[in-house]
């Protein structure tokens, strides 16, 4: 690659390139304001580290509570400040030197991630469901993430009270990257951002407090996997590059459609080359359809969100799909919409094996956490349905559908996280049993998240689920709706297994207790039930911002 | 504006369901009471409703609609057509008697291991397990949305209710099992659940279906609204094609003929009826069941006429096999709860015959039908229960000799077993003959086979009275007291609408038959078949 082809990666913009080298190096203007609500995150995220430096010990967990929950209040806020300019629909447009989009998708995806993430992290803040040790209240989180479990390290630490605080700004630096992720408008942007979401993730998913090794086995198999699909994702940005020379989203979508003509002389051999293209553009969504967890990248989906942390795992879960489908749409559709029809049947059955995959494995599962980790995936398959619609009303309901699941999600985990036996929560299905009658309100909320899994009318499920097969349906893929309503009744049979479980079997002598959570985890699953009643009931409102925000700028 | 009384009638016992589960887990008497209050209140609204109802008026009658959700087409359009005021009617008038009747099925058993079964927070909780004010809640909870879905005239509402309503249905079968069970009590629970389950997984699986079909519909049509639709339908602006109108047609009919249930997709209605307690039963069968045949009548005719004739001959042939294969297994089985339910599966095969054979005195004689089964079902099931519950079996073989004993409950028995085989003089009796005369005008071989059922009827009613109420006194029946005050409440009136309905069915024929003819209008409308001269 020559120093122009080199250089024109950091200055072209719009596809336009630039002149020879030596040219005068022009500063690159930023528009800040728009960029908002990530610099807030990111800027408290720094300011969180300082406080685990400075601040005494004591006072840490309060402030950084306190901290993470205001910068998040104030980045959503800022995202619906520049909606209310209008940068959703008519102002949309591309900033930073075309390296961000600021348009409706983007900023309905990042209002989404930072609420999830405010209620998600009520959940990371909770200390009161674990008994004390040695007279400190504790959290989900390993004492000293360090020290080697069982070690004397690690009990001096618990006996000190130690807790780990710095959960707090790193799961602001992963939503500053989820803020990044759907709103990238180049290629490298996304890799960046890529990273910056998913390296903090890996490190929360590592310093559970309880059952550390599995914890840390989960990290593992996380990292490993994760790096190796971010290698994908980075060789077939490359490719692209070869192909289009240029990574700017734009620059590819115009050399894809074939409005520019010019040939890079650095890439003569290369531009305009099929092959690069199409595998260029597999490898990438290889990536990102690994994180959004499409079989057959599902792997690590289980074994993660079962030794993860489980406010973690609730937080991964709904913030990681809703940027990288938010990701995986503006690919689709402003780079790639020339590649539909080539795509299309990979897509579609991907999509297919994602559904029915999902939902037939959950069946088998015994494990509360393994089985909400396969639902999910066949979630994802739901929602690849309307990805694949390939129409404004796909876009729309896909980010429907996403804002309905994130917080289903959280819901669910956080309420995994309040039955507990004398080895933390009680995972295992069969402990379980008969929770509706010691527990009947516990048991009704869990039984609410599950009918709107399931998709059952008058829950928020529903009514995504109804939208993203409406928009299937409409864009021609009959089929995918077929397969989804069988994936839904294979689907339901396993949430309905938890419900009987919980309303019908007699409850088990040595059965798990429901602990009072503090008024943090009652607002996240209060949220989580309010959010899937309402969006069963009257959706109206959101479909109708969701359908405002489906209109991707370029 | 005027009031709006639909939707008044539907809300009254969903305000009720929530009124009864929020009443206090030590008053489980009030709960009955405030139960029972509401389910009259409803029925009193629904009386209104139908003498407000003009025979000779509009199709749909006391019309609502407002938007909902602009975004999927949908709006909450309610109407009520002569089909839909009569079962409406039947389903307020049921409810009081099923929680009559299950005044004591859901209270605490004696000795409940429900308190002892752990030393968790439940006990300082203000959310302890209440199963009496669940179970009371539950089946104000149905009645609602049945009633809703009777008079829903927008396909997706109507959709929501038919898959909303498996949800009530399904804790009360899973969570209210009869305590008449042969086997231990886990055996019992497991039986119960599997029936749940089964129930559950048939009802949303057709349901599912039905929703391919009801997203199917909006993208050819691009509306929900049933009025709507038909108008294009009559105005030649919608051509739906061959093709498409047959898959539409079969998506919708699936889920119906799972809810109604037709042969071969009723065997979770055996396991259900049998499980739950007979309240519970009489729920299903006579009011939630009528819901999918409702439906065939309402949505599959309107919707797709040409597709519902295309279906006419294979439908009819499994209506057959319902009715005779009902019958025979009726007359084999030796639980009397299966007995009642195989029965209930060879009826409704006569509901779907009487639809089916399109003419106007078949699909008059398939909405009696409906309203007739379910008064008479009703009378037959809640008296087996209150018999099962004394002597604590649903085995006939463990009865003999009743009537000596307990002579009024005999009586009763039999008054409602008559009903069930459909004699003459009690209302069934009409609606089959109408059902025969239509289909025979039509297809006379079905006609014939359809004889056969009757005939069936005959001896499962019959064999059951003689087995369980006739002979030697058994010992264990020795004791057994007859009726009491509450249980003759539920019994006589409903024998007295038997009776009534028999002589005289003018109320119900007046409202039925103008809706009828409508309906044999839409089907008829592009392709007069030579049967319809033979109607008229």
């Amino acid at each position: 690659m020559s120093a122009t082809a080199v250089h024109s990666l950091w200055t072209t913009a719009g596809g336009v390139t630039s002149a020879a080298p030596g040219d005068r190096f022009t500063a690159p203007t930023i528009e800040y304001a728009q960029l908002a609500p990530v610099l807030i995150v990111v800027g408290v995220a720094v300011l969180g580290v300082l406080v685990e430096a400075f601040v005494p010990r004591r006072a840490r967990y309060t402030t950084q509570v306190f901290l993470t929950v205001v910068a998040l209040a104030a980045a959503f806020a800022a995202v619906v400040g520049l909606a209310a300019d209008g940068y959703a629909t008519k102002n949309a447009h591309i900033a930073a030197m075309g390296a961000v989009a600021v348009d409706g998708p983007a900023l309905f995806l990042q209002g989404t991630v930072l609420l999830v993430s405010m209620v998600a992290v009520f959940t990371f803040a909770e200390r009161r469901l674990d008994p004390a040790s040695h007279g400190n209240r504790v959290d989900s989180f390993a004492a000293q993430a360090g020290s080697v479990p069982g070690s004397d390290s690690e009990k001096a630490a618990v006996r000190a009270g130690f807790t780990t605080t710095e959960v707090f700004p790193l799961v602001l630096f992963s939503v500053a990257g989820m803020l990044v992720f759907p709103a990238a408008n180049d290629l490298l942007t996304l890799f960046v951002a890529l990273e910056v979401f998913s390296l903090p993730l890996y490190l929360l998913c590592a310093i559970a407090r309880r059952k550390r090794l599995m914890s840390q086995e989960s990290a593992v198999k996380y990292f490993l996997l994760g790096s190796f699909s971010s290698a994908f994702l980075l060789f077939g940005i490359a490719l692209l590059y070869g192909y289009a020379g240029t990574v700017s989203y734009a620059g590819i979508a115009d050399v894809v459609d074939g409005t520019v003509q010019q040939i890079d002389p650095a890439l003569a051999d290369t531009m305009g080359n099929d092959a690069l293209l199409l595998i260029g553009g597999a490898m990438i969504l290889m990536g990102l359809l690994f994180k959004v967890g499409a079989v057959p990248f599902h792997m690590w989906t289980p074994d993660v969100y079962q030794g993860a942390p489980t406010p973690v795992t609730g937080f991964m879960a709904a913030a990681t799909k809703v940027a990288a489908f938010g990701a995986l749409l503006r690919l689709l559709y402003v780079v790639l919409p020339g590649l539909t029809w080539d795509l299309r049947p990979v897509m579609y059955g991907v999509a297919v094996v994602t559904m029915l995959g999902g939902a037939v494995v959950a069946i088998t599962q015994t494990d509360i956490k393994r089985l909400l980790a396969y639902s999910s995936i066949a979630h994802a398959g739901f929602i690849l349905a309307g990805v694949i619609a390939a129409s404004p009303d796909g876009v729309s309901s896909v980010l429907f559908y996403l804002g309905v699941y994130s917080f289903v999600t959280v819901g669910a985990f956080a309420v995994v996280t309040l039955v507990r036996d004398a080895g933390g929560e009680a995972t295992h299905l069969s402990k379980w049993a008969g929770l509706g009658r010691r527990s009947p309100l516990t048991a009704a909320v869990f039984a609410v998240f599950l009918l709107s899994f399931a998709g059952i009318p008058l829950t928020s499920g529903f009514s995504g689920k109804f939208a993203v097969f409406k928009a299937a349906a409409d864009g021609g893929a009959a089929g995918l709706v077929v397969v989804g309503v069988i994936s839904s009744a294979i689907a339901a049979f396993f949430y309905i297994r938890v419900i009987v479980l919980m309303f019908f079997s007699e409850p088990r002598a040595d059965g798990p207790t429901v602990a009072v959570p503090s008024p943090l985890t009652m607002t996240t699953i209060a949220v989580g039930v309010a959010v899937t009643l309402v969006l069963g009931l009257a959706p109206q409102y959101f479909l109708d911002l969701a359908g405002q925000a489906g209109v991707f700028v370029r | 504006m005027s009031f709006p009384l639909l939707t008044a009638t539907a809300v009254l016992p969903a305000v009720g369901a929530i009124a009864t589960a929020a009443v206090p887990a030590a008053r489980r008497a009030a709960a009955k009471w405030l139960a029972l209050a509401l389910s009259l209140a409803t029925l009193v609204l629904a009386g209104i409703v139908f003498a407000r109802f003009e025979p000779g008026g509009d199709r749909y009658q006391l019309t609502e609609s407002h938007a909902w959700i602009k975004d999927f087409g949908v709006r909450y359009e309610l109407g009520v057509d002569g089909i839909g005021v009569a079962l409406l009617a039947l389903t307020a008038l049921l409810i009081p008697f099923v929680i009559l009747a299950g005044w004591h099925d859901a209270d605490p058993a004696p000795g409940a291991r429900l308190d002892s079964s752990g030393g968790g927070p439940e006990k300082t909780s203000p959310y302890h397990w209440r199963p009496t004010q669940g179970f009371f809640a539950l089946i104000l909870m149905v009645e609602a949305m049945v009633i809703l879905s009777f008079v829903a005239t927008d396909v997706f509402l109507f959709y929501i209710l038919f898959e909303a309503m498996l949800i009530p249905m399904y804790f009360l079968i899973g969570g209210f099992g009869d305590r008449a069970h042969a086997g231990s009590d886990e055996n019992a629970a497991a039986q119960r659940s599997y029936a749940a389950v089964k129930f559950l997984l048939y009802n949303l699986a057709g349901g599912l279906i039905m929703l391919a079909a009801v997203i199917g519909l909006y993208v050819v049509a691009g509306s929900f609204s049933l009025s709507e639709i038909a108008a294009a339908r009559a105005d030649g602006s919608l051509d739906m094609g061959t093709g498409t109108e047959r898959w539409l047609f079969l998506g919708f009919f699936f889920a119906f003929a799972v809810k109604a249930p037709l042969w071969p997709l009723h065997t979770w209605l055996p396991n259900a009826m049998g499980e739950a307690t007979t309240p519970v039963a009489v729920l299903i069968t006579a009011v939630v069941d009528k819901v999918g045949t409702f439906a065939m009548l309402r949505f599959c005719l309107q919707l797709f006429p040409e597709a519902s004739k295309w279906a006419t001959p294979v439908i009819l042939v499994l209506a057959l096999i319902s009715i005779v294969y009902g019958a025979l297994l009726a007359v084999g089985q030796r639980d009397i709860k299966r007995l009642i339910a195989y029965a209930s599966i060879s009826h409704f095969g006569f509901i779907v015959l009487g639809i089916f054979a399109m003419t106007s005195q078949g699909q008059s004689g398939a909405t009696l039908y409906m309203v007739n089964h379910g008064i008479s079902t009703a009378a037959l099931m809640l008296v087996a229960g209150f018999l099962i519950t004394r002597r604590g079996s649903r085995l006939i073989a463990d009865y003999g000799g009743v009537q000596k004993v307990a002579p009024v409950l005999a009586g009763t028995f039999l008054v409602g077993g008559l009903a069930t085989l459909s004699l003459p003089g009690l209302a069934p009796f009409v609606s089959e003959f109408l059902v025969l005369v239509g289909t025979f005008s039509a297809y006379p071989a079905a006609g014939v086979i359809a004889t056969v059922g009757i005939v069936l009827a005959a001896l499962y009613v019959l064999v059951l009275y003689q087995r369980t109420m006739t002979g030697p006194v058994r010992q264990e029946v020795g004791g057994m007291p007859d009726l009491r005050v509450r249980e003759l409440a539920v019994a006589l009136p409903l024998i007295a609408l038997l009776i009534f309905l028999g002589v005289f069915p003018k109320p119900l024929t007046e409202v039925v038959n103008p809706a009828v003819q409508h309906t044999m209008h839409d089907v008829q409308k592009k392709d007069p078949q030579p049967e319809v001269e033979a109607a008229k």
